[in-house]
């Protein structure tokens, strides 16, 4: 299989402006980075210093306006937009800051819903697949609660769930725990870990140190720059079991 | 996604908001509830109008006096009325393709009776006018040959006048005064009801027409000469014959118009069935105007619910979903919104039809194909007033959407 030879992602000179009327502002300049499979990278850097915008371009939610990006070894750069689409819903898991379920439907049906839009007839049984998710992130007992019945951290396991369903090859977190308090973030984060030991490629997110610190490699942006790509010595760890967490 | 899953997908929205939906359906729903019940009024005019010109009688052919002035040249004699006994007679012995003719002198005065009076018209016939208006008398007996023969001094009456001289008694046997005249009631006509235009079919006094003509007095003029075609398909025929003659007969040249007019049943027909076809249609244009508000009314709700949904749109397109899905989602709501609509419509509209049939007594028809087209109308109505807010949300940039509030 080539895609297991390449690299996950692979970007090379990657920049992206946006016009602000007359003037334009890069949010990256020239990002060149590789990920393999296994990894758990933590994206880290100030406010404003590219992160999201990276994060966008790696999701193929949005286009660099320079550079090449290999998902799995394939250029995405040539792609259209139903492509994109198409890629977006079988190689990629999307975990936001905001959670962002669907309000007035239940988790199993929240979890569901990338399945909703496969086109190769992948997932015979929908809801035992979302049950199946829901149920390794911890949330077995919530399966038909609505999001306004859920907690911050319980929400966001649900989003989670939603992200892992269809087995993607990559997982992209923009700051998912940037609403949480610390207790769930720990947790979060732990289920993360978890994930990541069942081999899922994690991208992360983060400004905190603390998140960071669950993650085994660290890259840092300043204004669309990578200034720093380290391996993290001294990875935290929690001892309890995502599956057991409340 | 597929067929059943948008429709799943649309009816999961539609039911999560029921009062938001009830209010966007309501536009749709009242609108093809008005088609309905409009064109049922139509309809049913139609029918009534087509039952009654059908008991006017079989093959009945009408000739009156009058000048047709198509030409805005009238003829020279024609202040005086232009049909004689005598053209009837000529028509009765010389047009081949008519079995029956009658003549039909018109006078109006009052019954005179013995409980009560009432003023009718009286019209001097031929015995054939019972077939050819197909007339049925309900007791005692129609003016026979020897009545016409005979100018004798009897007539049959109308329900209505009947009714109305005599009341509960039967009137047949008894006399009536016409202008002073005793005239002997031989018979009584069955009930015919109402014309189109609502006139009383039944509150006339038919006599022979000779009597008509020779023992009454005052203003009185033939006011119709009736024939009737041997089949529907001498209608045709009869005419030209009719006309043939009685150019004929009242030295017409060849540059002067009719001084009378021929028609038959299906120029009858036609003139009202035409009146009717314009209030139908135009009633219906009316009612459309109100699916076409309903239609905007979707759109419009439509419009605020994809402004209202923009980061599940975001949410959906990240998860995978493409343009054409949410296009397709958005589509499909709307269509189910105002097909949904329009089937509750269709209930109310058939109830409706019914019940304006029950309060005033119009005859109302809906048929079925009246039915499922208002319904398929709606759910166009849904694709069309469904596209622009569709085609917003379809394109709604995946990253704006997530961002927003
Ligand atoms: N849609 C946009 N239009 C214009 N400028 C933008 C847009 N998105 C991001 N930017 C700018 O790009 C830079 C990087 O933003 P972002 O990637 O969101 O940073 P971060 O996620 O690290 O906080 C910022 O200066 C921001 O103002
Ligand atoms: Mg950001």
């Amino acid at each position: 299989m080539v895609g297991s030879a390449a690299p996950v992602v692979e970007v090379k000179n990657l920049t992206r402006e946006y016009l602000l009327g007359a003037e334009r502002v890069l949010a990256l300049r020239g990002v060149s980075l590789s990920v393999s499979a296994g990894e758990m990278v933590a994206i880290m850097g100030a406010s404003g210093s590219g992160k999201s915008t990276l994060m966008n371009v790696l999701g193929c939610l949005d286009r660099p306006s320079a550079g090449e990006y290999l998902l799995g070894g394939v250029a995405v750069g040539p792609l259209d937009d139903d492509a994109l689409a198409d890629i977006r819903g079988e190689r990629l898991g999307f975990v936001f800051q905001g959670f962002n379920l669907l309000p007035r439907t239940t988790a199993v049906e929240n979890v569901a819903l990338p399945m909703l839009y496969d086109r190769q007839g992948r997932f015979a049984d929908p809801t035992a697949r979302a049950i199946a998710a829901l149920q390794r992130v911890g949330l077995g007992e919530r399966l038909n609660h609505q999001p306004n019945e859920l907690s911050g951290g319980q929400q966001q396991r649900v989003a989670i769930a939603r992200a892992i369903v269809t087995e993607p090859r990559l997982l992209l977190a923009d700051e998912p725990t940037g609403n949480l308090d610390s207790r769930t973030t720990v947790e979060i984060m732990a289920l993360f870990q978890a994930l990541n030991d069942d081999g899922v490629t994690l991208m992360i997110v983060t400004h905190e140190d603390e998140v960071a610190a669950f993650c085994k490699r660290a890259i840092t942006l300043k204004d669309g720059q990578i200034v720093g790509d380290v391996p993290i010595q001294q990875r935290r760890a929690v001892v309890s079991t995502p599956g057991a967490a409340p | 996604m597929n067929a059943r899953a948008l429709l799943r997908l649309a009816i999961q929205n539609v039911v999560r908001n029921p009062t938001r939906s009830i209010l966007t359906m309501l536009g749709v729903m009242i609108g093809v509830a008005a088609v309905i019940i409009m064109v049922a009024i139509g309809q049913g005019a139609q029918g009534a109008i087509e039952e009654r010109i059908k008991n006017l009688g079989t093959n009945m052919i009408v000739i009156t006096p009058g000048v047709a002035t198509t030409a805005g040249v009238s003829g020279g004699a024609q202040s005086m009325p232009s049909l004689t006994i005598e053209d009837a007679d000529l028509l009765r012995k010389d047009a081949q393709s008519l079995v029956a003719v009658s003549p039909v002198v018109m006078t109006r005065t009052t019954v005179v009776g013995g409980q009560a009076n009432w003023r009718a018209s009286i019209y001097g016939v031929d015995p054939s006018y019972a077939e050819i208006r197909d007339w049925q008398v309900a007791s005692g007996r129609f003016i026979d040959e020897l009545d016409i023969k005979g100018r004798k001094k009897v007539c049959v009456l109308g329900a209505t006048v009947a009714s109305r001289v005599f009341g509960e008694d039967d009137p047949v046997g008894q006399l009536v005064r016409l202008r002073d005249v005793p005239i002997e009631v031989i018979g009584v006509l069955k009930a015919k009801g109402q014309t189109a235009e609502g006139a009383d079919q039944d509150d006339v006094v038919l006599a022979p027409y000779s009597t008509v003509q020779t023992r009454l007095a005052g203003r009185q003029f033939i006011g119709q000469i009736l024939g009737s075609a041997s089949s529907p398909d001498q209608l045709d025929l009869a005419q030209s014959e009719v006309k043939l003659i009685l150019r004929e007969r009242h030295g017409l040249s060849e540059s002067q118009p009719d001084d009378f007019e021929v028609r038959d049943q299906r120029q009858l027909a036609e003139t009202a069935t035409s009146t009717t076809q314009v209030m139908t249609t135009l009633l219906s244009a009316i009612a459309s105007v109100s699916l076409l508000v309903g239609g905007i009314g979707i759109m419009n709700i439509m419009l605020v619910s994809v402004t209202e949904r923009t980061r599940e749109i975001g949410i959906r397109r990240a998860l995978g979903a493409r343009r054409g899905d949410v296009l397709a989602q958005f589509l499909v709501e709307a269509m189910v919104l105002s097909g949904l609509g329009g089937l509750i419509g269709a209930g109310v509209g058939v109830g409706g039809a019914w019940g304006v049939g029950r309060l005033t007594g119009w005859a109302t028809t809906v048929t079925p194909s009246t039915v499922v087209l208002a319904v398929l109308f709606s759910a166009g109505v849904g694709v069309v007033f469904g596209w622009t807010p569709a085609r917003r949300a379809a394109g709604l940039d995946p990253i704006d959407a997530l961002r927003h509030q």
